[in-house]
């Protein structure tokens, strides 16, 4: 890369250093005359990186650990018989190295032929022309003739010798076949295998192992015969249990495995780093460009949440902003039933201005509110939030984390005093016993989940509590050391029993509950989890889980070390989910696990940008900082800075939004990159909510379902066109940085902007920057936060202000931020959604790797060859009594509505419990779900919805009525001239 | 909201706060209900409980006296 433009800083050089960094104490040596200090177990070829001295490699690279096979990078040391592989020899004190020798450079010249012997000359031609390692080290090893006469080979098709890939083509079907020679996998949408271009020097295999966790990569063959294999020989890349998370081809040094899109377009010529707009981990990434033409992303490795990892989604599916579905154009219709005209930028926010401001007229200043995007910017989410506070002059603005963790801010704000995770993502190094619940981190948080899963596979423990045997239950390396197959909504009950057993066998950890906890709410806690009737014995009638196991489980946590917990959206979208969070807190009290590296509780934020958009005062009754509206301090600092009186009445959520919608009391609504319909429980409801408002305004990429009841559609922008930051699970803020101009030739901030000021505000950003530094102002978390110190520091993770200048890896260290950790009873209450004759089997919701969310983006990718629909996975023994075969239509129903789709036979299902994804449109599986909530927070509960399964023959009339208004309601106009 | 709904929600609340210890479970339930509630929410909350309150767990019923009444309702 030419122009690696941001951060410009040696600290993130992206030099391959061989192979990584070590931590020990310092060692000295010296190294061709250059004396280095460097931590005790690094190895010779990194000391001598560090030194600035490059040692010849192929094998080595410092993503992984290191091999030893290539010998190019051998190397003499005094005292020391022989060449030994400076990868593989760490050093020691005193030490004298001399990288470059006669004897040292005749080997590295051998190995280098002998690679050569086998390779393809055909380098012009080669995709990898430019950006290839075997390239490069063939010209530093000085090699510039070959002597062996071609032979025995696997590059070539047909045993003609050594041609060029052209002449290859054009003579193979003449030749006698080369048996050696195997033909190139394109199975993969996203890159290709080419083995006649492989040097078998296992970093991809090593890859695949090391750093995804999926061996899904193999050598078969011993000497000669040794090739690289996906599964066994019988499966190309597509079929084998590859993830395509690309670790494999960013490892390869050569073109072995190659980005399509590189073959494609060529070598990139300039990057930006920017942050992954998928999942909650929030991915560092190189966008590689030509000119502004993206060639591929690249997962960044100084990026600390993902450490140069990726996932299918961040790494290859990011096709959907060039998608033919894009709207680039406003677009405006006075109803529904219209066909959508478009027009300019002017006409389109005045008709919205004064859509809004005619509603508030007519119906009253809370008549109209806002929805923000966990998808978009803090410094975007922060506008939106601020429209409807300063310009509609209410606190009508809720954010999609209502409907997944506003129970974990509510739970954790009651428990801890902050809403937020404990740790940062590189803790769980230091973990000794897991705890996953409710969470699935191999399929929706990836690049997380492989950390974890490394973890793992060096000794830590496993407990997982789900009703699904979800991957990371029993996975290659990994099997957990209790699986709770818990029926959904005991979640309570489950997380009370374990607290039982380490409360009544005494192994919590007083002596860290009397110094960090309140004492009388802990002995009132202990004394209502000590009943008999907590106990794994009397619970396991309800909860599925057999007693002993939960017990074992228990004492496995509170005694095994380090104690962190990850939960997801199984825990939170319940009737129970704020109760659930606060068990969960209990527990890691109990246990003395917070406040230090590998402890903790970790909530896996489903968007990118979740935690952000609650920190930013998304939620109705919270000003940024999550602050009360009730709270005249706070409304101060705000009514000072914005110039308007602030209400100090909480606002509506979004599902009290929709039923005030149906009640005729609330009419329009600015909704930023969300697509409630799709994603939002009781599909009817919703749906019915949208079409009685007056003004919808979707301001999105595409015409989303939402967009079917809107009234002005306004044009989004991807990630890759933003320039802002986004907060992961880990209260990281990431820089987000324009890596092509606004396709539709505002930013998503510039869009909020005009329409304030079209409603009569007077906004005048220039930069994001600006409105960061506002966020800054107000908001005492985030006081030290600036863009220049993003630059400077690559991320930060809040609270980062005057006591915390570097931010916040760990919260609670010295003490919790309320004071004293506070014990809250957990008493189980049993959802109302219950099973019966008519409904027998319990649903639960989530989505899988390949797909994200509504789908709006992963759809419109090559992502779709993996999961293309929905199905509905069901147990054998429930299939076999309904008479259902795998691939079947079945008909699944509910009391709130019914769709169909295909069932998938399967035991990762517990008996009596079904599970589906939400990603395709075509079937709207939250027109099975309910309007039942969480208690504190009107989460909903997604995750029980008692339903039947029978045959069917195929879409129901539901189905075929939606699919045929969203057809109407997308038709459009063509512009005037 | 259908009153339905509305009662289902309070009766949540009530039935967290109820398990708590201490005799302040009114106050709880109604703070709750001031922090989270729009002032139209409330205000069919207390149509609800001027008409009689029917379906409301009596620990609704007693916290009613500490919500914030709306000025609409």
């Amino acid at each position: 890369m030419k122009d690696f433009i941001i951060p410009n800083d040696k600290s993130f050089d992206d030099k391959d250093m061989g192979t990584p960094a070590r931590t020990g104490k310092p060692v000295h040596l010296t190294i061709d005359g250059a004396e280095v200090t460097v931590p005790a177990g690094t190895s010779v070829m990194r000391a001598a990186a560090e030194a600035g001295l490059d040692i010849p490699k192929l094998c080595a690279t410092d993503s992984l650990e290191a091999f030893g096979s290539c010998r190019l990078c051998v190397v003499e040391i005094e005292g020391r018989r022989g060449t030994p592989a400076s990868c593989t020899t760490p050093v020691h004190d005193g030490m004298v190295v001399h990288t470059q020798s006669e004897k040292v450079r005749k080997i590295r010249k051998g190995v280098m032929e002998l690679y050569i012997s086998d390779h393809p000359l055909d380098c012009l031609t080669c995709s990898a022309n430019g950006d290839c390692e075997l390239q490069d080290m063939a010209g530093a090893v000085g090699l510039r003739d070959m002597r062996y006469e071609t032979g025995e080979n696997h590059y070539a098709p047909s045993l003609a010798g050594m041609l060029s890939k052209s002449d290859r083509r054009a003579q193979a079907p003449e030749g006698e076949a080369n048996p050696q020679y195997l033909p190139c996998d394109e199975s993969n949408p996203y890159f290709t295998y080419d083995p006649s271009k492989c040097i078998v020097c296992n970093r991809c295999v090593r890859a695949c192992e090391e750093v995804q966790g999926t061996f899904a990569l193999t050598i078969e063959g011993r000497g000669f015969d040794s090739r690289v294999s996906a599964g066994t020989g019988l499966d190309d890349f597509l079929s084998s249990d590859c993830v395509s998370c690309g670790a494999c081809v960013q490892a390869c040094p050569t073109a072995t495995l190659q980005e399509k899109s590189v073959a494609e377009m060529g070598t990139p010529t300039r990057s930006v780093v920017t942050t992954c707009a998928y999942c909650g981990v929030g991915c560092s990434f190189k966008a590689e460009l030509q000119g502004d033409q993206l060639v591929r992303m690249v997962p960044w490795k100084h990026g600390k949440a993902n450490r140069g990892h990726s996932c299918v989604k961040g790494r290859f599916a990011y096709g959907y902003a060039d998608h033919p579905d894009r709207i680039l154009s406003p677009m405006i219709r006075d109803s529904i039933d219209e066909p959508w005209r478009e027009v300019g930028w002017k006409e389109a926010l005045s008709f919205a201005a004064g859509k809004m401001r005619g509603l508030q007229e007519k119906y009253g200043q809370k008549s109209i509110g806002v929805i923000t995007s966990s998808r978009c910017t803090n410094e975007e989410t922060y506008l939106v939030q601020k429209l409807a506070r300063a310009v509609f002059g209410n606190n009508n603005t809720d954010t999609c984390a209502r409907v997944c963790h506003s129970p974990t801010g509510y739970g954790l704000g009651q428990t801890f005093g902050t809403s937020a995770g404990t740790q940062d993502f590189d803790s769980v190094e230091q973990t000794d016993v897991i705890i996953v619940i409710g969470a699935n981190p191999t399929d929706a948080h990836p690049v997380f989940g492989s950390r974890m899963k490394k973890r793992l596979r060096e000794g830590a423990k496993l407990i997982v509590i789900d009703p699904r045997k979800i991957d990371l239950v029993k996975s290659a390396h990994i099997a957990a050391n209790h699986h709770l197959p818990l029926r959904p909504g005991t979640n309570v009950a489950v997380v009370s029993a374990l607290a039982h057993v380490i409360v009544t066998e005494g192994l919590a950890d007083e002596a860290y509950i009397r110094e960090r906890c309140d004492w009388d709410e802990y002995l009132a806690y202990a004394e209502f989890i000590s009943e008999d009737r907590h106990s794994p014995e009397e619970t396991q009638a309800l909860t599925g889980v057999p007693a002993e196991e939960l017990r074992a489980a228990a004492r496995t946590f509170a005694t095994g070390g380090n104690g962190a917990i990850y939960y997801g959206l199984g825990v939170t979208e319940h009737s129970q989910g704020s109760t659930t969070v606060m068990g969960i807190a209990n527990l890691a009290m109990l246990t003395g696990n917070v406040g230090r590296p590998g402890v903790g509780v970790n909530p896996l934020r489903g968007q990118n940008n979740v935690q952000g958009s609650c920190d930013m005062g998304s939620f109705p009754h919270e000003l940024p900082g999550y602050r009360h509206v009730k709270g005249q301090e706070v409304r101060d600092i705000f009514q000072k800075t914005w110039g308007v009186e602030i209400d100090p009445e909480p606002g509506l959520r979004i599902p009290n939004m929709l039923d005030a919608a149906v009640d005729g009391t609330f009419k329009g609504l600015y909704c930023q990159g969300e697509d409630i319909l799709q994603s939002d429980p009781d599909t009817k409801h919703v749906s019915a909510g949208l079409a009685a408002m007056e003004c919808v305004i979707v301001h999105d990429l595409f015409l989303n379902e939402t967009a079917n009841y809107a009234h002005v559609f306004l044009p989004g922008s991807t990630f890759l066109e933003k320039d802002g930051t986004f907060t992961n699970a880990e209260r990281r803020i990431n820089r987000v940085r324009e890596v092509m101009a606004p396709k539709a030739d505002y930013a998503d901030w510039e869009v909020t902007q005009l329409l304030a000021n079209a409603m009569g505000a007077n906004w005048s950003y220039s930069h994001p920057s600006e409105i960061m530094a506002e966020i800054a102002m107000t908001t005492p978390s985030f006081a030290g936060v600036t863009y220049d110190v993003l630059e400077e520091k690559g991320s930060v993770q809040w609270p980062c202000n005057e006591e915390h200048p570097d931010g916040t890896p760990l919260m609670h260290v010295d003490g919790f931020v309320r004071g004293k950790g506070r014990f809250i009873v957990t008493e189980y209450v049993a959802t109302e959604e219950k099973t019966g004759p008519r409904f027998p089997l319990l649903l639960t919701t989530g989505r899988i790797l390949s797909q994200y969310n509504v789908g709006a983006q992963t759809r419109r990718t090559d992502n779709s060859i993996w999961h293309d629909e929905d199905v509905l996975e069901i147990h054998p023994h429930d299939a076999e009594v309904r008479g259902l075969t795998d691939g079947q239509w079945v008909r699944l129903a509910s009391r709130s509505g019914e769709t169909s789709l295909r069932a998938k036979v399967s035991d990762r299902m517990s008996p009596g419990v079904v599970y589906t994804t939400f990603h395709h449109p075509d079937t709207q599986a939250n027109v099975i779900t309910t309007d039942f909530s969480d208690w504190a927070t009107n989460c909903p509960e997604y995750k029980v919805t008692a339903v039947q399964v029978s045959l069917s023959n195929g879409p129901t009339d539901w189905q075929e009525e939606y699919n045929a208004q969203a057809e109407r309601s997308r038709r459009i106009l063509p512009a005037a001239e | 909201m259908s009153p339905e709904k509305l009662v289902m929600m309070a009766n949540q609340i009530a039935t967290f706060f109820k398990t708590q210890p201490g005799d302040d479970a009114p106050q709880k339930v109604a703070a709750h209900l001031n922090d989270f509630w729009e002032p139209r929410m409330r205000a069919q909350f207390f149509a609800h409980v001027d008409a009689g309150g029917e379906g409301l767990d009596p620990l609704v019923l007693r916290a009613a006296e500490h919500v914030k009444r709306p000025a609409t309702a």
